[in-house]
């Protein structure tokens, strides 16, 4: 099919009966669905940021009445002044609201259901059904979860780990209906995941379009494929320790009680069974898309495809044997530190060979710097920074004695935000025209692109050092320590850089609105990429494709000699291709 | 099951060839691949909590009627190959025959929850909860005797309510499944030997619950 072909294959309209409820509510198109997971996830994204700023009007101004902190009740602030108890709630509920609900679902819930039948050319997921309860049990998870935040004696305070006891005892955290909440919410939020994750298996497997080979899916959809495996095996476990948690606040067991033989170890050994495939899963959806962006924004085919594809895959098996070094202090057996040090080291393997990947593709190409591509370098820079401070908690020695502080906090940062927010952003502009049908304000982008950039680093670079210092990852003041107090104005330098940080998202949130009603409309390939997805009209009809599309060869075809054009989309047939063997229609 | 006769279970589409397993079997085999690592998860800190236990374990048949539930688990294996039967009625093209069967499974699994609900209440009646033993009850009372291990009670009743419950939960979730499937397609007639996917696919979980149930029982129930 050429381009032309689709775009006169484009103007059919089709016949779109269903109603308002049916097509915009309960969805079953993945489109449609990928979008409520969009305005979900981005809901929690801000949640989550305003929360972060009063952490870091306590952090910087320890004692001092935050600005509108007197719109908050007394359980939380007095005159305006951050309680204690209310600080611990934010770090847990900061932690929980970006992990689970704002990456975790901006990456899997949006990228995965809107990319994956697009770029396979498939009509829908394998489940459209299943695929729209998993939208809705992950809108009850984060109901139950901002529940948290106004039940009596307020959310959780045993930090989003949700460490045994402090978590399981009502009398040790002094928080009992929003501890009981949490587990409660992450088990409708593991239900989510896995009706999610065994869909988009399922669709991977069985629904690509003919031609589609797996070595000519794009790496987006390799790493999506990756993280669902990842998600449907370690998510369940998760649950399981969740439902373990809350009998223990609910029916009294005693599985992390270690006054009747339990064993608080498991609680940390089962989350982080769980929580370290998932720093995976909320990283390697970040790296396909970004190296979808990349070579788009390069004009080159993908430097080593292939090594790609099975770094990818490396990862995703290392991510299983991993867990212990969250663990290095826990006082687990130290022999098996060493054997968990030597296989995080390893992870360094694939992480290295795809950041250079990233660089070769970029050598020489004819490097267009739209806003995705400035989204995209941000991201491999910063989470080259973020895996080398990895390195250094990676060695148990190095780990013992800055475990637990702001060099953790600084090093998540780095890979979370620097890492997996850039390419969020990145993917956003790049689909968004896809999504809306029409572009996102340039000027704007790029704006939004180098303030964000420049307060990012200015926010969580000088962590390392207030780290390093040994300032306390959860600490309420940490000016009631002589040792940190020089360290003070690097606190106030962070804090001021995070406001910034989160103001310069203003221009994001504007431009994100501003444009779905006033933006230029998008023409049929904006980025002149070769997926598939840019062969449909924008936004896409519900079905997608009327026929499914043929494809020739892989995705990363840019400046192919074969064409004029510095692109080549995948569809396009040449009079060399040849046609693919086909499973027949039936 | 031939090429042709599996024929509807196929998608209406020409696809890259995938696997050779139509999508709802291939998603079944999906999801019963995270419903190992949900009960790996209750398993395995079983077996961490039970090794680790401070002092001994209740002996078998103590606490637990090994007997009734032993007629419980010869239910369900039942039930499991009263599950063949039926699958093996339509693919054979003889729907009514499926139907049967159907019932017959449906019947011996909700059986299956209905003696399990017993054993509870009998369970909790006799003072085992899954906190531990009730204070005044007739397992506390061997517990001071000495017959029950006073250290590892809270430990046997936590884990034995949550693993057997989550069971009972899952095997309740396939009875309701089936009955579903049994009113809405197989009693008007919608499997036959070109479709009989929601047989195949609910069978498979019958059996993966089933599967569950044999490793339970041997290591809750008898050692």
């Amino acid at each position: 099919m050429t381009t032309a072909a689709a775009t006169t294959h484009g103007t059919h309209a089709h016949h779109d009966d269903r109603g308002f409820v049916k097509k915009y509510i309960f969805s079953t198109d993945h489109k449609v669905i990928g979008i409520q997971f969009l305005f979900l996830s981005l809901f929690f994204l801000l949640v989550g940021g305003v929360l972060a700023m009063q952490i870091r009007w306590q952090l910087a101004f320890p004692g001092q009445p935050m600005p509108l902190g007197n719109l908050l009740p007394a359980s939380m602030a007095v005159n305006g002044v951050i309680l204690p108890e209310y600080y611990i709630q934010l770090v847990t509920m900061h932690g929980t609201f970006m992990v689970f609900f704002a990456i975790m679902l901006l990456l899997v819930g949006v990228y995965a259901n809107f990319l994956i039948p697009l770029k396979l050319g498939a009509h829908d997921m394998a489940f459209p059904r299943i695929n729209m309860a998993s939208f809705w049990s992950a809108f009850v998870a984060g109901i139950l979860m901002s529940a948290t935040m106004f039940v009596q004696d307020g959310a959780p305070r045993a930090g989003w780990t949700m460490y045994v006891p402090l978590s399981a005892r009502h009398d040790y955290s002094g928080a009992s209906t929003g501890q009981e909440l949490w587990s409660l919410s992450i088990i409708f939020f593991g239900l989510s995941s896995v009706l999610g994750s065994l869909n988009y298996i399922t669709t991977v497997i069985n629904n690509r379009a003919p031609g589609m080979t797996w070595f000519r899916m794009p790496l987006s959809i390799w790493s999506l494929f990756i993280t669902a495996i990842l998600g449907l095996l370690a998510v369940p476990v998760l649950a399981g320790a969740a439902i373990m948690l809350l009998f223990e606040q609910i029916l009294g067991t005693h599985f992390f009680d270690t006054t009747a033989g339990g064993q608080a170890l498991l609680w940390q050994h089962l989350f982080w069974f769980f929580g370290h495939p998932e720093v995976y899963i909320l990283i390697l959806p970040a790296m396909g898309m970004v190296s979808d962006i990349v070579a788009n924004g390069s004009r080159k085919p993908i430097f080593g495809y292939h090594s790609m594809v099975f770094a990818i895959v490396g990862i995703g098996f290392l991510g299983w044997i991993v867990w212990g070094h969250h663990m290095f202090v826990s006082g687990m057996n130290p022999t098996l530190g060493s054997s968990f040090m030597v296989t995080t080291l390893l992870i360094a393997v694939p992480s290295a060979i795809k950041v250079f990947n990233w660089m070769g593709t970029m050598w020489r190409g004819n490097i267009r710097f739209h806003v995705p591509m400035l989204h995209a370098i941000g991201f491999v820079s910063m989470f080259t920074i973020g895996g080398l401070s990895g390195i250094f908690m990676a060695a148990t020695p190095v780990d013992m004695y800055i475990h637990d502080t702001y060099f953790i906090v600084a090093h998540i940062h780095y890979v979370l935000f620097g890492g997996s927010l850039f390419a969020i952003f990145a993917g956003i502009v790049f689909w968004y025209p896809k999504m809306f049908g029409r572009m996102l304000n340039e000027t704007a982008g790029k704006i939004h692109f180098w303030l964000t950039f420049i307060f990012y680093n200015a926010t969580f670079f000088p962590m390392h050092i207030i780290g390093m210092a040994g300032h306390m990852r959860r600490i309420y003041d940490p000016t009631i320590y002589a040792f940190l107090r020089p360290y003070q104005p690097i606190n106030v330098f962070i804090s001021i850089s995070a406001f910034l940080l989160f103001g310069t998202q203003l221009i994001f949130f504007v431009n994100f609105w501003w444009s779905m009603f006033a933006g230029k409309k998008a023409p049929l390939n904006p980025w002149e990429d070769n997926g598939l997805e840019w062969t449909l009209p924008s936004p896409a009809p519900h079905g997608n494709w009327e026929t499914p599309p043929t494809v020739y060869r892989g995705p990363y075809e840019f400046s192919s000699p074969d064409v004029s054009e510095d692109f080549l989309p995948q569809s396009r047939k040449l009079p060399s291709d040849r046609e693919p063997a086909l499973t027949p229609a039936h | 099951m031939s090429a042709t006769t599996a024929a509807a279970m196929r998608p209406p589409f020409p696809a890259e060839p995938g696997l050779d397993v139509y999508n709802k079997k291939l998603g079944m085999w999906v999801f019963l691949a995270s419903e190992v690592m949900f009960f790996a998860a209750l398993i395995g800190s079983y077996i961490v909590l039970r090794f680790g236990a401070p002092g001994d374990w209740a002996r078998p048949g103590v606490v637990l009627n090994i007997k009734i539930t032993a007629f419980n688990t010869f239910l369900l294996i039942c039930s499991s190959v009263s599950m063949v039967k039926a699958y093996a009625a339509v693919a054979d093209g003889d729907p009514a025959k499926m139907r049967w069967w159907l019932l017959v499974t449906i019947i011996g699994g909700a059986c299956f929850v209905g003696i399990q609900v017993f054993e509870y209440t009998h369970l909790i009646e006799r003072g085992f909860l899954p906190s531990g033993v009730r204070d005044g009850s007739e397992l506390a009372d061997m517990v001071a005797k000495g017959v029950l291990p006073a250290a590892t009670m809270g430990l046997y009743g936590s884990t034995f309510f949550t693993m057997t419950g989550f069971h009972g939960f899952h095997v309740t979730c396939g009875v309701v499944s089936m009955l579903y499937l049994f009113l809405t397609k197989a009693l008007p007639g919608k499997y036959t030997v070109q479709d009989y996917a929601g047989i195949e696919v609910v069978g498979l979980y019958w059996h993966f619950v089933d599967l569950v149930w044999i490793i339970l029982f041997t290591i809750v129930y008898l050692v």
